[in-house]
């Protein structure tokens, strides 16, 4: 490239810039962040359990039945008002897997034994890692994983009255 | 009345402007450059002066007090509600402007007055498209009639003595580096780029550096203490708007360094200082056009995104027009030798070059994807840290070496020597954080060493005879970094943190420290009540501090906001946020300890120093002797 046309580039780089902001420009916002992991596999993972108790791995989430995965912790408040719903929905026959997220063994042991365990199995993420490999952002959330192991749905934040009926439709539609 | 009158003085102001920048089309109204930019700061002054007395009476005829202000909000916030919207801070910024003009204006023109004549013309352009957005679009004096009783009230996340200064030194900052920019343009123009040039335009890109330093620290102290997210840097879209100017600026004037000495990077040094003002004004578009949400974007209005951004397109593409137009006529400077100072300082560029593109790529990705597939993605932390560090590590290597060679060609036989106590120091604080403090990671390690190496072979230079005010500023402002580095390293990875659920009476424990959540009970300001936490921390059994975060709620306008409770000790700080209730007695406390955190801005406070000293030697010493160098002094000058 000779001199001049170097000198050129500046400019040239400016315009493309100036025609994406103007693209852009007035382009709404959107506030919440949707995990981009629904519609794939779950990632490969395997976690401890609590105690002696089996872990949660990938291969739990893929016997051909659709589950519902929690991502909670025994500090974050929400998954406390949360709790009633999550026991409906395991009395309704959903199966009900957890992922305890940044959080001590003794301390998701208290939480459950005060606010009822509807998990089938729980997996402990003491760092958090997995948590950002399923695309979530905060505690809680809960996920539809269809019988071969696919991320059909999320749902962000705590689970409301109203939101029983619509996970359990997912789960229905996850066959 | 008197908003009349500000709106009247406003439009003189642009007046003023065009008399300014009419300077660039015509012969013989150069003369009226001066006093055409002192009359721009007088009544850019006054009518900011009308608009400060409206928000102190609360006069909410206009609708700019109405939306921002409320009769209960204390008087240091109607003071700075002035500018805490958006009208109000482009006012800021054309007052900033006036000041920067007048002050070129006031100054010394060692280039000659045809010279200055052609940078207060561009300056007066620039000013006058903005005075033209304020007046056609977004009229801080516009009447409300009938006037309601009461006003909306502030943000309350504004309502902080941080905010008070804040956007007034960054404005200082970014505004100030629109002299370089027109310094640039004129000397394109003109075509006298070369070492007078480059001395001429170092004290002003120096000055707008500093305060672009103070501005950016005081933000980023503001988000640490107020926000309640415990962290300093976010690597947000708009902080990164500012670091983006910053790091320019930071390029910039070790650019101009060389040019002024050896003769050589013209094209780049002109062409870093039309990009240093276009990432500012890049900046104030972004975060102001509704393109992103932050609590800084207070124009949320495609309309006036659009005439921002016809600015922005006149401004930048003009100046880098002029630059693809003129710059081949720049006949070529000097080249210079790898082992040299300009050859460190070039090296220098280059990394802070890839720096501001990679922080570049991640602000404006996003948005990019998103405009092109309408794919969201979030770019965050991960991506700035995995890319800015191992930069800045090369970089503070170099920093600490770059001092010891000498302008031309230098030899480098004497670096051993002169490297061993920075080398002994770097190792022996690796050594420490692996043995004392456990440290594993990695980027943890090179982050104390980094610190250790640049902060003691700054003081060394410190300790020379026969300094310099240019050796010591830059000494002073390298060692501000090796101390931001440090506090930046421990505090990350010595820090330790809890997210608990408590009731009155329960005690945590995180490391060597102990909280027990004493009482939560319901406390009141002036315009907000809030729920205040009261935790006593203890370390190792003993007391030390107590705690009080709070949850308040302001009643105008209605938002909850965080007030992290911090106790500064000599170790760091210990922060902690007051989350919600659960409803059965229990609340959400979340806890760290920041190890050495305050070093953070305490180093960007004597990187700004350090700028200060090397003005005030420049004021000291107008035009300084072609061969003053305090490298002079003590390094070898056996190549030379």
């Amino acid at each position: 490239m000779n001199r001049r046309a170097l000198l050129l580039l500046p400019l040239l780089l400016f315009l493309g810039l100036a025609g994406l902001l103007l693209v852009n420009l007035g382009r709404p916002q959107q506030a919440a962040v949707h995990s981009r992991m629904v519609g794939k596999p779950v990632p490969e993972f395997a976690l401890p359990g609590l105690d002696a108790e089996a872990g949660l791995s990938s291969k739990d989430l893929a016997t051909g039945k659709p589950v519902l995965l929690n991502i909670f912790a025994s500090w974050c408040l929400p998954c406390q008002v949360e709790a009633p719903h999550l026991e409906a929905l395991a009395a309704r026959g959903a199966t009900l897997h957890g992922i305890a997220v940044r959080d001590a063994p003794e301390e998701t042991r208290a939480f459950l034994q005060r606010h009822g365990n509807p998990f089938a199995r729980i997996g402990l993420d003491r760092g958090g890692q997995l948590m950002l490999a399923f695309g979530s952002s905060g505690v809680p959330e809960t996920f539809v994983i269809d019988g071969r192991g696919i991320i059909r749905y999320q749902h962000l934040g705590d689970i409301k009255a109203a939101d029983v009926a619509v996970l359990l439709r997912e789960l229905e539609r996850a066959q | 009345m008197i908003p009349e009158i500000g709106h009247f003085l406003l439009w003189l102001a642009a007046a003023a402007a065009l008399v300014q920048a009419a300077g660039l089309a015509g012969r013989g109204i150069e003369v009226l450059a001066v006093p055409a930019a002192c009359a721009q700061l007088l009544f850019a002054l006054a009518a900011f002066a009308a608009l400060t007395w409206a928000f102190l009476v609360s006069d909410f005829s206009l609708q700019l007090v109405t939306l921002n202000s409320h009769t209960l909000k204390p008087t240091l916030y109607k003071f700075t509600g002035v500018w805490a919207n958006h009208e109000g801070s482009l006012l800021l910024w054309v007052l900033v402007m006036a000041l920067a003009g007048a002050a070129v204006a006031m100054a010394p023109a060692p280039l000659g007055p045809r010279f200055r004549a052609r940078a207060l013309a561009v300056m007066g352009l620039v000013s006058l498209g903005f005075f033209a957005f304020l007046l056609l679009a977004s009229n801080p004096f516009a009447r409300m009639l009938p006037a309601p009783t009461e006003g909306q009230g502030l943000n309350p996340l504004l309502q902080d003595p941080g905010l008070a200064f804040h956007p007034p030194l960054l404005y200082i900052g970014y505004v100030g580096l629109s002299v370089a920019f027109a310094f640039a343009v004129a000397a394109m123009l003109e075509g006298v780029v070369g070492p007078r040039w480059a001395l001429a335009v170092r004290p002003w890109v120096l000055l707008a550096w500093g305060f672009l330093t103070l501005g950016i620290a005081l933000g980023s102290f503001w988000a640490y203490y107020e926000l309640g997210w415990g962290g300093w840097w976010f690597w947000d879209p708009v902080e990164n708007a500012a670091l983006m100017p910053w790091i320019a600026a930071t390029a910039l004037f070790h650019s101009v360094a060389v040019l002024a000495r050896r003769d050589a990077l013209r094209n780049w040094t002109l062409l870093l200082a039309v990009l240093a003002f276009s990432l500012s004004m890049l900046g104030t578009f972004i975060v102001r056009s509704g393109l992103l949400t932050s609590v800084h974007a207070f124009a949320v209005d495609p309309a006036r995104g659009l005439f921002l951004m016809l600015l922005l397109a006149l401004y930048v593409g003009g100046a880098l027009a002029v630059y693809a137009w003129k710059a081949g006529s720049v006949p070529e400077g000097q080249g210079f030798e790898a082992f040299s100072r300009e050859g460190a300082l070039v090296a220098n560029n280059l990394l802070l070059s890839c720096m501001l593109g990679v922080v570049f790529i991640g602000t404006l990705y996003p948005m990019a994807l998103e405009g092109m597939t309408g794919q969201q993605i979030s770019v965050g932390p991960p991506y700035f840290n995995a890319t800015v560090v191992p930069l800045l590590l090369v970089m503070v290597v170099l920093m600490a070496i770059g001092p010891w060679l000498s302008w031309k060609r230098s030899g480098t036989a004497h670096l051993p020597a002169r490297l061993l106590p920075a080398g002994v120091a770097a190792a022996a604080a690796t050594v420490a954080a692996l043995a004392l403090f456990d440290v594993r990671s990695t980027i943890a390690l090179l982050g104390f060493a980094a610190a250790f190496w640049l902060g003691v072979a700054s003081v060394q230079i410190l300790l020379q005879q026969r300094l310099t005010y240019a050796a010591v500023g830059m000494a002073l402002a390298h060692f501000g970094v090796a101390v931001s580095i440090l506090g930046a390293t421990a505090s990350g990875a010595l820090q330790r943190e809890a997210l608990v659920a408590m009731r009155v009476g329960d005690a945590v424990q995180m490391g060597a420290w102990q909280a027990e959540l004493l009482d939560v009970s319901p406390v009141a300001g002036p315009n907000w009540t809030a729920l205040q936490a009261e935790l006593r921390i203890s370390r190792q059994g003993a007391e030390v501090a107590t705690l009080k975060p709070q949850s308040r709620t302001f009643t105008r306008p209605a938002m909850e906001t965080t007030e992290a409770g911090i106790a500064a000790l000599w170790q760091g700080d210990v922060y902690a946020v007051l989350g919600r209730p659960d409803g059965f007695g229990k609340w959400q406390i979340h806890l760290w300890f920041k190890p050495l955190v305050r070093l953070i801005w305490a180093g960007a406070f004597l990187m700004a120093l350090g700028g200060a000293v090397a003005l005030a030697g420049r004021a000291r010493v107008r035009l300084p002797r072609r061969r003053s160098g305090w490298q002079g002094a003590f390094a070898p000058q056996a190549a030379e």
